[in-house]
């Protein structure tokens, strides 16, 4: 991509106009109500804050990619492991279950860390007979860890299935979760690039979609850990309840003096209080990345990214540094899944569906320019609200094309099925920038 | 006898469900192999590709119903096939020329056709559920088994029984035609060649005089063949449901880099060893072990992983295979 020439032409005006115009649209959804816009301000910051949230998530892939070109496909079980620290850290502790074998859990785990890693060692180290060795250690390794591991899930699954069956909380503050959040990503990211960052592109692309469906079907599955499908729905908030707002006489009179209905205002107080935590997360990460790229190190990665092959004669150890910006960009991805379960709530992991976590972020990068921080964000939130729309706009574009044709099954299922144009509206955009303006819409500089 | 109910028991529940599910995977990884060994990259299209030709083949299927065509004791379905292989090839040509013919062109880096083909798989997967929508979908017909358990222990007189779905016999039965046409192909006539001679050394193969805009459609044609195929198998064996064709993405590219990709022997390969290892992993093995040591009881089911963690086991076989070796068994290409 680099050996394109848009870069040069672009304008130092294009970022902060195409800003503007995605504030306009925001504005347009929360003031004008017609057929394209709700006209709601609770819509609107909805929308808002979940695009902050996809902006955050964008960085980190920009960071795999944009800096180092690294195609990570795995998005969504990082963004997963990300959201599990909320329901680890803050929910209220589960009483009994330390009892019923937490410590055994533990005891397994670490078990089976330890296995892998006197194999690894094994295999680097004996001269003769590792295969054998290394096979001899993980079997028995495997077979310890189901005995320690089993007995001890059940009786945590057993205690009290209906509320709880899994092993709780910390009841620590909710934000703390959120770098814990990126904590557990980057420790995901740090194993699977140990063995997956020797691969070629195309061969880390599978490796971390493969990574990306263990890890959802983990948190699908283990109903100890975070109750599966069963979901956790009582993370706590970092901002009031719109309940308690309602209930609250000073609110209420700030309410009038806006000329708002008290449970609209309360939304919408709510709503900006998540934005005003999303955006210090997100513009404390840019700060953060544009100083390490302005830094030797960010020099030294997009030498790495532009010739890998140059950055090695000049003696920068390439693994390591794809590792560390793999390991970086993940802890990211880590921090938007906890900001993203805190939001919504809900820990529902059926819900992590890799077209909408993984590919989607990724239409966003691309749409909004890799390389660059302020076009992944911009990506991130106009893709976001496109996709939001596409569901509004989809099917009235579909009304209008099929008002020509006669009534009967056809157009009922045409008019049915159109929620779906929203994968085609996608596909078609990133194909388009991918052809007509690849290096996005705010170009690397 | 406990040791041949023992072995019938392996065949039911893992020996056939792993060929038919084998077979299924064979067919996807060839026509992803065959993509990366002409087109150079990993078609994530290709999961949605095999439902677009699958949701074709169904559509079919049901206007063959409603006309009161059925193929007797065999699934309308394979009827249906050629229209369906038909409108996949045209659709897979389609995208050719509007998407990736312009980054040949351009000779991009294989990891922008890699995106470009993301794009496409958001497509494929819009229209398709355009096309048929999100839910589940049966559409087989005519007879249900070839063998069915009763018939079975009735005419062998073991405890356990044997059965064998129709579909799981035609999952097997076309795909060995279909595998020997395809090698029939490469190996036999002047076009096959060309596109073994493509894949191997792209300038010699031009400098001969191969037409390479030729190999790269036929390529297409044939992947999109052998997506539809797969596809529909697939869906008569199991069921159509879109999104479920987006995760057999994962088995089918752990099949073709396991095998070696750009390796169509690979291919075969790759796909029964990811599904024989599944099932093998995922099968509660308590029943069989009852049988060989009626004096054992073990405490759990002898299920080595819940069965949820099928994807998990295809792709620890991926891992573990390319850290030994980086190409895949049969030695398979690396840009």
């Amino acid at each position: 991509m680099s050996t394109n020439r848009q870069a040069a032409s672009a304008s130092v005006w294009r970022a902060p106009v195409l800003f503007a115009i995605l504030a306009t649209l925001f504005i347009l959804e929360g003031t004008v109500r017609n057929g394209m816009f709700s006209g709601s301000w609770n819509t609107s910051l909805a929308m808002l804050n979940m695009g902050l949230i996809s902006a955050v998530t964008a960085l980190g892939v920009n960071m795999q990619w944009g800096y180092a070109g690294l195609f990570n496909v795995g998005v969504v079980g990082f963004l997963a492991l990300g959201g599990l620290a909320p329901v680890l850290i803050s929910t209220q502790p589960v009483e009994g279950a330390w009892e019923a074998g937490v410590p055994r859990v533990l005891i397994a785990l670490a078990m089976a860390v330890g296995t892998l890693a006197l194999a690894a060692q094994l295999r680097k180290r004996l001269p003769k007979w590792r295969g054998l060795a290394v096979t001899a250690v993980l079997i028995a390794g495997f077979i310890v860890y189901r005995w320690l591991f089993d007995p001890a899930v059940t009786a945590i699954e057993s205690n009290n299935p209906a509320r709880h069956g899994n092993i709780g909380g910390l009841g620590l503050p909710v934000l703390l979760s959120w770098a814990v959040g990126g904590v557990f990503a980057a420790a995901a990211a740090w194993a699977v690039g140990k063995v997956a960052l020797g691969l070629r592109s195309d061969y880390l692309a599978i490796a971390t979609l493969g990574i990306g469906e263990i890890i959802v079907a983990v948190l699908k599955n283990e109903d100890w850990l975070a109750r599966g499908v069963k979901n956790v729905t009582t993370i706590p908030r970092p901002v009031p309840f719109e309940i308690e707002l309602q209930r609250n006489p000073e609110f209420l009179e700030l309410a009038n003096s806006w000329g708002m209905a008290a449970s609209t205002a309360s939304g919408i107080w709510v709503k900006l209080c998540y934005m005003l935590l999303f955006l210090v997360v997100l513009l404390s990460i840019i700060l953060l990345a544009e100083l390490a790229l302005k830094s030797p190190w960010g020099r030294m990665m997009r030498a790495i990214r532009d010739n890998e092959t140059a950055a090695e004669a000049m003696g920068k150890d390439v693994t390591a540094r794809h590792l560390q910006v793999f390991i970086l960009g993940s802890a990211v991805i880590g921090i938007a899944g906890a900001m993203m379960i805190t939001l919504d709530g809900l820990m529902a992991p059926v819900g992590y569906n890799p077209l909408r976590y993984t590919f989607l972020i990724w239409v966003m990068v691309i749409v909004g320019g890799s390389g660059n921080n302020w076009g992944a964000v911009l990506g991130a939130v106009l893709i976001w609200f496109l996709w939001i729309k596409a569901e509004i706009w989809g099917p009235q574009l579909i009304a209008l094309l099929t008002s020509p044709m006669p009534d009967g099954n056809l157009k009922a299922h045409l008019l049915d099925s159109a929620a779906h144009m929203r994968f085609i509206a996608m596909g078609l955009v990133l194909l388009l920038v991918l052809r007509f303006a690849p290096r996005g819409l705010v170009p690397e500089k | 006898m406990d040791i041949l109910n023992a072995v019938v028991a392996i065949l039911n529940f893992v020996v056939i469900p792993a060929a038919a599910y084998g077979a299924q995977l064979a067919l996807g990884a060839l026509g992803v192999t065959l993509i990366y060994g002409i087109l150079r990259f990993s078609n994530f299209a290709h999961g949605d590709t095999m439902a677009f030709g699958t949701a074709v083949t169904i559509l079919a299927t049901w206007g063959l119903q409603a006309l009161g065509i059925t193929l007797g004791p065999l699934p309308t379905a394979l009827l249906a096939l050629p229209i369906g292989i038909a409108a996949t090839a045209v659709m897979a040509l389609a995208t050719d020329r509007a998407v990736y013919r312009f980054y040949r062109a351009q000779k991009a880096k294989p990891i922008i056709f890699v995106m470009a083909s993301v794009g496409v798989m958001f497509l494929m997967n819009g229209l398709t559920r355009l096309l048929i929508g999100v839910d589940q979908q049966n559409f087989a017909d005519g007879e249900r088994f070839i063998i069915n358990v009763r018939d079975f222990r009735e005419m062998t007189g073991l405890k356990e029984g044997l059965a064998l779905k129709t579909t799981q016999g035609l999952t097997i039965v076309i795909a060995v035609i279909v595998v020997w046409a395809l090698f029939r192909f490469l190996n036999r006539t002047k076009s096959g060649k060309a596109m073994r001679a493509y894949s191997d050394n792209e300038d010699l193969a031009l400098l001969s005089g191969i037409d390479p805009e030729k190999v790269v459609r036929m390529t297409w044609i044939i992947a999109a063949a052998l997506a539809t195929i797969a596809g529909t198998l697939y869906g008569l064996d199991k069921a159509f449901k879109p999104f479920n064709y987006f995760q057999i993405l994962l088995p089918i590219f752990a099949a073709a880099i396991v095998g070696g990709l750009g390796n169509p022997v690979g291919a075969i390969a790759g796909g029964f060893l990811v599904a024989f290892s599944e099932v093998a992993v995922t099968y509660p093995w308590l029943k069989i072990a009852g049988y060989i040591f009626p004096d054992w009881q073990p405490g759990g089911l002898l299920q080595l992983l819940g069965t949820e963690y099928k994807f998990a086991v295809s792709f620890v076989i991926l891992i573990v295979v390319l850290l030994f070796r980086p190409t895949g068994l049969f030695r398979g290409k690396s840009v």
